[in-house]
């Protein structure tokens, strides 16, 4: 089976220096790139089947067809990688950032020659202070060996890369909120159109890709699209970085076909559940996913197979609800949180979200009512896409409105009783 | 003439919080942007290394640096969790309470931290040796429950671990 995001990492601690990274064959996919039309590699890429990693598989190549590169080649163009990694239960980015930074360098540089884009950032986390010093190792050793700055390796390409390291809020991760924390303002949401590919980073036209999805371009270039899309399990192409949390065995991280079952995952990578637990649910792919059932353990974790089960494949890292656990209360936890990180700009977000979270904090302490229901029922519609101004209410409303119709008995135990039975 | 006088009076009273260090590492981050407000999180970031905190005056001087105004820069610094406008202790324990830390029992190491170091989130101990905050999910959930104290990732934790780990921040 093949992994090549991961083999390389070699999982102590340390990241492959850029002389092993050459040695395994590393920015030999920018040299060919490099004698490509920009035009080609959008091409292959498209071909490829990339769907973005980051939460919402929008594909790579249509993303980057998006941008006009015809013109005057003085047009300022950014490329921006999104290593913000803030969904509740994913820790897969990490991995790529601290594991093999060069791997990323090179997917950005080839993305930003695809869009004839002369600078670029990577947008990290403050948390992740690991793959902080890996990034300006990494960058540092990119520029002195011709990959960055000007005319790289005689190809009379030039991009410059910078390292912009965050102070915290979820919303960065949006592209159009991240685009305003890099011009040093709030996170708040823009307004789409114009998407970031007409109007991003300073007006200027801005493509903006997660980590695992730009690590894959590298790959994707050297060994071609039918290559990438024989990797999958389903034909969606590639691999996928997933992960398990929760009361399972042996929680982890694993690279594997894109669209091996969840059931594959659950029981064979992660463990199965850890003893004396019982599985009850699952978020497929982090916090803003509907909960699936056991009934859904034979799906395949792909980006069909998962929304046509009702639920979305987000960032393929599962959380594992146990028969120990009130799902209330874990849908309380959730909703506490992204009440907490809304960034205020629209109003359904702004005041939705405290009232959900309201209403779970009295059912579960016991003074909650049987029209909070109805409450929380009209907020997953309220909150539904469209009515907001980005994804982050209605990714909220996600494993709300799914425990609704799954664990409604869970929920009305806590009225009947006055309390929480799991406490 | 007489609001002059008094203004060139204030400036002499109060001292500058931005230190010539602090000042030229800000300006160097102009350069990577178009525009001096685009420094504005920068400067932040760096006034809080150097200081700890970030205080009003400090807003207010970095509002005169990058030609904002006060109200400006505080509602970018209000707005992000990581930049501190009240004074913070020597270290920062940041909890994870997202959902995988929640499942894994975080509840029990916030517990066993308030009741070591008697605070609560966003207090500071009366030694000026610790500063409670939260923190949304770590991004390390298979080793969950984990805090970060200062820079150190602290995972798979439970509360009779945490004393020794405290000991190492003093």
């Amino acid at each position: 089976m093949e992994k090549p995001l991961t083999q390389q990492i070699k999982y102590d601690g340390t990241w492959l220096t850029l002389k092993e990274y050459e040695q395994a064959g590393g920015y030999k996919a920018l040299k060919k790139a490099l004698k490509m039309k920009p035009a080609e590699i959008t091409q292959i890429v498209m071909d490829s089947g990339l769907k973005g990693r980051g939460g919402a598989g929008f594909p790579t190549g249509k993303k980057w067809s998006t941008i006009d590169i015809s013109g005057n080649a003085a047009t300022i163009r950014y490329m921006v990688a999104n290593a913000d990694e803030m969904e509740p239960g994913s820790f897969k980015d990490r991995l790529l950032l601290e594991g093999n930074p060069h791997q990323l360098i090179e997917g950005i540089i080839i993305g930003a020659y695809a869009i004839q884009a002369s600078f670029s950032y990577v947008f990290l986390r403050w948390a992740y202070h690991l793959a902080g010093k890996a990034l300006t190792q990494s960058i540092q050793e990119a520029y002195d060996a011709g990959y960055l700055g000007k005319n790289i390796i005689g190809s009379g390409f030039s991009l410059d890369m910078s390292l912009h390291i965050s102070v915290g809020r979820y919303m960065c991760g949006e592209e159009t909120a991240l685009l305003n924390a890099l011009e040093g303002k709030r996170s708040n949401p823009r307004a789409k159109p114009p998407y970031p590919s007409n109007s991003g980073l300073f007006g200027k036209p801005t493509i903006v890709n997660n980590v695992e999805t730009l690590s894959n371009v590298p790959h994707i270039i050297n060994n071609g699209a039918d290559w990438f899309i024989a990797l999958s399990k389903t034909g969606e192409g590639g691999t996928k970085l997933y992960g398990a949390s929760g009361r399972v065995k042996k929680p982890g991280l694993w690279e594997l076909p894109l669209g091996i079952s969840l059931r594959e995952l659950l029981e064979e990578h992660a463990g199965g559940m850890a003893d004396g637990y019982q599985f009850k649910g699952v978020l497929p792919g982090g916090g803003s996913t509907d909960f699936l059932l056991a009934e859904h353990l034979d799906v395949a974790m792909d980006y069909a197979s998962v929304a046509k089960a009702g639920s979305r494949l987000g960032t393929g890292t599962i959380i594992v609800l146990d028969d120990k656990t009130c799902p209330v209360g874990m849908v309380h936890n959730l909703e506490r949180f992204f009440a907490q990180e809304s960034c205020g700009w629209c109003t359904p977000c702004r005041e939705g979200l405290p009232w959900t979270a309201k209403i779970l904090n009295a059912l579960e302490t016991g003074t909650g009512k049987a029209e909070d229901l109805n409450i929380l029922e009209f907020h997953t519609h309220y909150m539904a896409p469209g009515n907001t101004f980005c994804a982050l209410a209605p990714g909220a409303m996600e494993p709300l409105q799914s425990a609704l119709k799954y664990f409604k008995a869970d929920f009305e135990m806590h009225i009947h009783e006055h309390k929480c039975p799991w406490k | 003439m007489y609001y002059q006088m008094l203004t060139a009076k204030i400036m002499v009273m109060t001292e500058k919080i931005l230190t010539s260090g602090d000042i030229t590492e800000i300006e160097t981050v102009f350069q990577h942007f178009p525009l001096k407000s685009a420094a504005c999180i920068e400067g932040l970031k760096i006034i809080q290394k150097n200081h700890r905190w970030v205080s009003d005056n400090a807003v207010k001087e970095l509002a005169e640096l990058l030609e904002m105004s006060p109200a400006a820069i505080d509602s970018v610094a209000t707005y992000y969790s990581l930049i501190f406008r009240r004074p913070v202790g020597r270290h920062v324990i940041l909890v994870c309470d997202s959902v995988s830390c929640w499942i894994m029992g975080y509840e029990d190491i916030l517990n066993h931290l308030k009741s070591r170091l008697k605070i609560s989130y966003g207090e500071t101990t009366t030694d000026d040796r610790f500063t409670l905050l939260s923190i949304c999910c770590l991004g390390t959930c298979d080793h969950a429950p984990a805090i970060m104290i200062d820079n150190d990732l602290h995972r798979d934790l439970a509360p009779d671990k945490l004393d020794a780990i405290l000991e190492n921040y003093q």
